[in-house]
């Protein structure tokens, strides 16, 4: 699956554009028809390969020799019962917790195991949290400014000003996640649901090549779950997601593929369907 | 922008009062001075006591608005500002010692016997240099301590508990006679400023009016900091640390950069300060003076600029009328007022004027 490593290179200090030399490839070996950011190395078509992760706490193993490759523009959901290691899966991603054992390549070349949180989210992995986590005294249009993708240097911030091309995107999206009529109101004053829309929206102006959301549609109505699907599959191809939902109507809507994890490691892969006629799954997750 | 009009409409009148009171305010502070220089037999004479009691609490305003930017808006609450604001004062006192001992040691030193400078005194006669020190000693401290606080990601009540320890430490080192700065004495018998007599009144006028020039700038360095994108990333900083890192921010420059300026700030006012008050000693350092300034900005409010100036100058001018009237009650006073802030005015008197604004 994965070639010899080439030594990482930091986006930060690099920025003369890496363009993938083999776009066709990758888009052949995973059948989506997606475009790969400059600066990652997607040669395989694997824009994340987790191997052998192991995570332990106080003995106990939240992720246990755990194998996950997530392909450039799927859409993949993470499903399994309470305590099966999504969230430290997230963790070991983000870079918030670091394994014990195994690798983490982002690309062909970024070892995640080596970055920090901050480098890891410039280098393009953005995460939503299981609770929503915007930063409340601010108001909607300044949670989206912040988060939006650009210099975020110290020195960059004192003497920001945004220009016409960032404001339009900003606005686009404040139009796509339903909040333009409330931009200028405190983020603390929304409603859950909004909070997580909010977020969302803080993602997609961020622009990260691979998105990763824990349960975002927790708190939605219906009709804003039913929407969240649409905007999700039509993110997919041009951005990478891993989605970790218990909402099994949701993953049925979404999912091209899913995974079960189940205590700290892979329980099965494959199509909805698949994974819900597999003997095992039914017993640990489906509880029969 | 989608607010309903009429709010829109009291808020623009709101700043409209803000600035006839602040234009109101900045004209007594340059009036006061050159009143000063009247006669004395003038009605309108005002005597050096007020001049120098202004003076000091205007000093104490910037402090609270250096505090004012680390914990009201990156949410860092500080219990060691005062040991900034006494090393900013303790170079200024340097200088003013060489000053006044002309070319032999400053007295205490004669005191101790000793018979040269120490190396840390080289250099100290030039006012210049002196300058310079005023803002590295503060800022090198609050650049070294900040570096490794941040870096070990040392937050809230382990932040303050640090930096209370921080200026405590520096008093004890201070009070030591062979460290070098006079001791529990500290410096005074001060008597010239760049050849100027440190007691005239044209000396005074033009120390308050310094004063006030710093106090200006440091407001308006502060409304540039707090309108522009950096402040933004401050208060996210305070609200959602982690969020802003998956955001792609280190909080850890943001963090030191805000640190180091307060705390450069807070010298440079401790530098006023020495000269106006004639004196400066080791008590500075003491920790009840930095949490009482923590009082000066929770009470103004906090997360605002008005309000710790607000703050300093009512609970300074309420203590030099109280520890007159009844000496022995003003900390229980100081007390009691921290509690009912605390507990009524989670937004301080600033926060109380807005919501009679608005009502």
């Amino acid at each position: 699956m994965k070639s010899t490593p080439t030594p990482a290179f930091d986006p930060v200090l690099d920025s003369t554009p890496h363009p993938n030399s083999d776009i066709g490839t990758s888009r052949d070996a995973i059948g989506l028809g997606q475009v790969v950011g400059e600066g990652l190395n997607t040669l395989h078509g694997t824009i994340l390969s987790l191997e052998h992760i192991s995570v332990s706490f106080d003995g106990f193993k939240a992720l246990n020799d755990l194998h996950l490759y997530i392909g450039v523009g799927e859409l993949r959901c993470i499903i399994g019962p309470n305590g099966a290691g999504k969230t430290t899966l997230m963790d070991v991603i983000t870079g918030k917790t670091r394994p014990s054992h195994g690798t983490a390549w982002f690309g062909e070349t970024l070892d995640l195991t080596k970055m920090s949180e901050v480098q890891i989210a410039q280098a393009g992995i953005g995460r939503k949290f299981q609770k929503p986590t915007v930063f409340e005294a601010l108001s909607v249009f300044e949670n989206l400014e912040l988060a939006q993708k650009t210099d975020k240097s110290v020195w960059a911030s004192l003497r920001a000003k945004l220009n016409g091309e960032q404001r339009d995107r900003i606005d686009e999206v404040l139009e796509t996640i339903r909040l333009t009529s409330s931009m200028s109101r405190p983020a603390g004053l929304l409603s859950h649901g909004q909070k997580q829309f909010l977020e969302i929206g803080m993602l997609l102006v961020q622009d990260p090549q691979l998105l990763l959301l824990d349960e975002p549609v927790a708190g939605m109505t219906d009709a804003e779950t039913e929407f969240t699907a649409e905007l999700f599959k039509s993110l997919a191809g041009k951005h990478s997601l891993m989605v970790v939902e218990h909402d099994m109507g949701f993953v049925g809507t979404i999912a091209d593929h899913v995974t079960v994890l189940h205590q700290g490691s892979v329980l099965a892969e494959g199509s909805l369907e698949e994974v819900q006629a597999d003997e095992r799954v039914i017993e640990v997750y489906l509880g029969r | 922008m989608n607010q309903p009009l009429m709010v829109t409409a009291a808020q623009r009148a709101g700043t409209k009062v803000t600035i006839c009171v602040g234009v109101v305010i900045l004209a007594v502070l340059i009036a006061l001075p050159l009143m000063s220089l009247l006669p004395e037999s003038n009605s309108l004479q005002v005597s050096a006591y007020t001049l120098t009691l202004v003076g000091k609490i205007l000093c104490y305003a910037i402090v609270a608005l250096a505090l004012d930017l680390v914990w009201g808006y990156a949410g860092l609450l500080s219990l060691g500002h005062g040991l900034f604001f006494a090393l900013g004062g303790y170079a200024m006192g340097m200088y003013l010692m060489r000053e006044a001992s002309g070319d032999s040691l400053p007295a205490f030193m004669t005191f101790l016997s000793w018979t040269e400078l120490p190396w840390y005194w080289v250099g100290t006669e030039h006012f210049l240099w002196a300058m310079c020190l005023v803002v590295l000693a503060p800022g090198l401290l609050a650049l070294v301590f900040g570096f490794f606080a941040f870096r070990s990601r040392i937050k809230g009540v382990y932040f303050s508990i640090m930096t209370q320890a921080l200026t405590f430490a520096g008093m004890l080192l201070f009070f030591r006679n062979e460290t070098g700065f006079g001791g529990n004495n500290g410096f005074t018998n001060f008597r010239s400023i760049l050849g100027f007599s440190i007691t005239s009144q044209g000396t005074r006028a033009v120390l308050f009016l310094l004063t006030v020039v710093l106090l200006v700038g440091s407001l308006f360095v502060g409304w540039r900091l707090a309108r522009s994108k950096f402040g933004r990333v401050l208060t996210a900083v305070r609200d959602a640390e982690n969020r802003l890192m998956f955001c792609g921010y280190d909080p850890r420059g943001f963090k030191l950069f805000v640190w180091v300026l307060s705390a450069v700030l807070c010298g440079l006012a401790g530098a006023l300060y020495v000269p106006q008050v004639g004196i400066i000693n080791p008590s500075e350092m003491s920790p009840t003076n930095s949490i009482e300034a923590a009082v000066w900005v929770a009470l103004g409010g906090r997360g605002t600029l008005i309000g710790p100036l607000l703050g300093a100058g009512l609970v300074n001018g309420m203590k030099s009328w109280f520890t007159v009237a009844f000496p022995e009650y003003w900390l229980f006073f100081l007390g009691a007022l921290f509690i009912v802030v605390t507990l009524y005015l989670p937004k301080g008197v600033i926060g109380l004027i807005k919501k009679r604004g608005e009502q």
